[in-house]
């Protein structure tokens, strides 16, 4: 029993990890209307600045997490707007291959600056672990669910009431008649990008934290789990990128914990299957009928 | 002058669309576009808007050149727009639509959302419902509410009775009327010729991307071509 607590508790906070990637993966789907394949390695670039910042530059902690969030804002309006925005009124497919062609730029980039060995994270998070009932929470836990808890609070607020929340729902449901209501349907999209990627550097920052090591190809994993954490709770809508991160971090702990660590990874994207047969448009996913 | 177009040539891909359109609307007129279906009336709207780019010709808004300006900062300047199919944000409240109605606004006036409801009584009631649950009618007049609430100087609407029931029409454009009275310049388009051109104080007829007639509405309502070709006889 404690021991499913203890692995309930873990997989919740890698979940909430998960929930904070697909957040970003969700609202820039649901506002730019593309899938960022690039928006886990905007993780890795993170971690990055993190070991150059605080490593080797010897920087406190909470600059080099600061540091991160801007390198990482900065990176993925940059790449909205160099790689994405001429691409506008383009096939979607030609704009998921220049996603796919941003991540291995990216992840060539720092092949090239760090090499391809692993880095070793540094140790920001000194929370002591705490003791609750005979059973031992680390601390890093605690903090990454009670960060990524007022995170996702904060977001929903942000989305439901902001005035800039509301046109990005409207530029997500028509971009035209957004722009009709005054609202600049390129600078929404360049302030959902800037979201999505601070949100990638707090999340990279815990996931890193939980791991310990990093590589240029580090982000790919825990994009591709986020991707598939807002599918499963319904690409497009933000409290299905929240479900779907959390449920999707538990499954895979307990997977890993109780049937087998090598099939963890097979178990979750079976239960995505299982799910998207069931629900096509994910769990909290609505039909939208396609406008002509 | 409040809009002066002067010979657009429009294009979707190799499609020419609109070949060298050109009118105006003067302040405090309502001025109507009629036209089958098909004849480029959305689209004159859409190019005025900054939807779409003419290929060549311009567009003057209150003496400024607007030809190339971008839809979302037109909207400051005093152009609205009520899309064809009203285009309201259905998954958003009825509130939320107003409140993107008035985008451009520092705030978000509580005077401008009462003076809504008060010409639309239905909306107040269904304030917090989401707009994907009223009918065509009360989206027709949200999605007129909700332009109403950037204070438009030019309002411009595109087919506003489609899909209604003729008593439906009948409130649009009393609407329509009392929105003009209000001081506000309308340009409409519209395939109910007979209703478009009884409100118009000037008129033009588009068939097939070029204008081809144009006069007071009277004149127009009385013509042979006209009634033969949009009034049934």
């Amino acid at each position: 029993m404690m021991d499913l607590i203890v692995n309930l508790v873990s997989g919740l906070s890698l979940g909430s990890i998960y929930a904070l990637i697909a957040l970003g993966y969700t609202m820039v789907y649901g506002i730019a209307k593309m899938l960022n394949f690039a928006h886990g390695d905007i993780i890795m670039v993170g971690a990055f600045t993190v070991i150059t910042t605080v490593s080797m530059l010897g920087l406190p902690p909470a600059l080099g997490i600061i540091a991160s969030i801007v390198c990482c804002v900065v990176l993925g309006v940059c790449v909205e707007r160099i790689a994405y925005k001429p691409l506008r009124k383009a096939q979607p497919l030609a704009v998921l291959i220049t996603a796919i062609g941003v991540s291995y730029f990216l992840q060539s980039l720092a092949l090239l600056i760090f090499g391809s060995t692993q880095h070793s994270f540094p140790k920001i998070i000194t929370v002591p672990a705490i003791e609750i009932g005979g059973l031992t929470i680390q601390g890093n836990m605690l903090v990454t669910l009670a960060v990524t808890t007022i995170i996702m609070v904060a977001m929903s607020l942000f989305i439901a009431k902001s005035r800039t929340g509301k046109a990005m729902r409207a530029v997500s449901e028509d971009r035209d008649a957004a722009e009709l209501m005054g609202i600049s349907v390129n600078r929404t999209i360049t302030i959902t990008f800037a979201i999505g990627s601070a949100l990638a550097a707090v999340a990279g920052v815990f996931y890193c934290t939980t791991y310990g090591f990093i590589g240029p190809y580090t982000g790919s994993m825990p994009g591709i789990k986020a991707f598939v954490a807002a599918v499963f709770g319904g690409i497009g809508s933000i409290p299905g990128a929240m479900l779907g991160g959390i449920l999707l971090g538990v499954i895979e702990n307990l997977a890993k914990r109780y049937i087998s660590t090598e099939l963890s990874d097979a178990i979750v994207f079976a239960v995505l299957i299982i799910v998207l047969m069931v629900k096509p448009t994910g769990l909290l996913g609505k039909r939208v009928n396609e406008k002509v | 002058m409040m809009l002066k177009v002067d010979d657009i040539h429009v294009y979707y891909g190799q499609i020419h669309a609109i070949k060298g359109v050109s009118f105006e609307v003067h302040e405090g007129e309502v001025v109507s576009l009629i036209g089958a279906n098909g004849a480029g009336k959305s689209t004159v709207l859409k190019t005025i808007s900054g939807l779409l780019r003419p290929k060549s010709g311009t567009i003057t808004f209150l003496g400024n050149d607007i030809t190339h300006t971008e839809a979302y900062k037109l909207v400051n300047r005093g152009l609205a727009q009520v899309p064809e199919g009203r285009r309201i944000f259905l998954q958003m409240t009825v509130r939320e639509n107003l409140d993107m109605g008035a985008y451009t606004q520092k705030d978000v006036s509580e005077a401008d959302m009462e003076e809504v409801f008060r010409r639309f009584p239905r909306l107040k009631e269904r304030e917090k419902q989401i707009a994907g649950t009223l009918s065509g009618g009360e989206q027709q007049m949200l999605a007129m509410g909700r332009a109403m609430m950037s204070h438009p100087k030019l309002l411009m609407l595109d087919e506003p009775s489609m899909g209604l029931a003729p008593i439906l029409v009948e409130q649009i454009f009393d609407i329509i009327r009392e929105f003009h009275a209000s001081g506000t310049t309308i340009l409409l388009v519209e395939q109910n010729a007979g209703k478009a051109l009884a409100i118009a104080d000037r008129a033009y007829v588009l068939e097939q991307g070029r204008i081809t007639l144009s006069g007071t509405g009277a004149d127009l309502a009385a013509s042979d071509a006209v009634k033969k070709a949009y009034l049934g006889g």
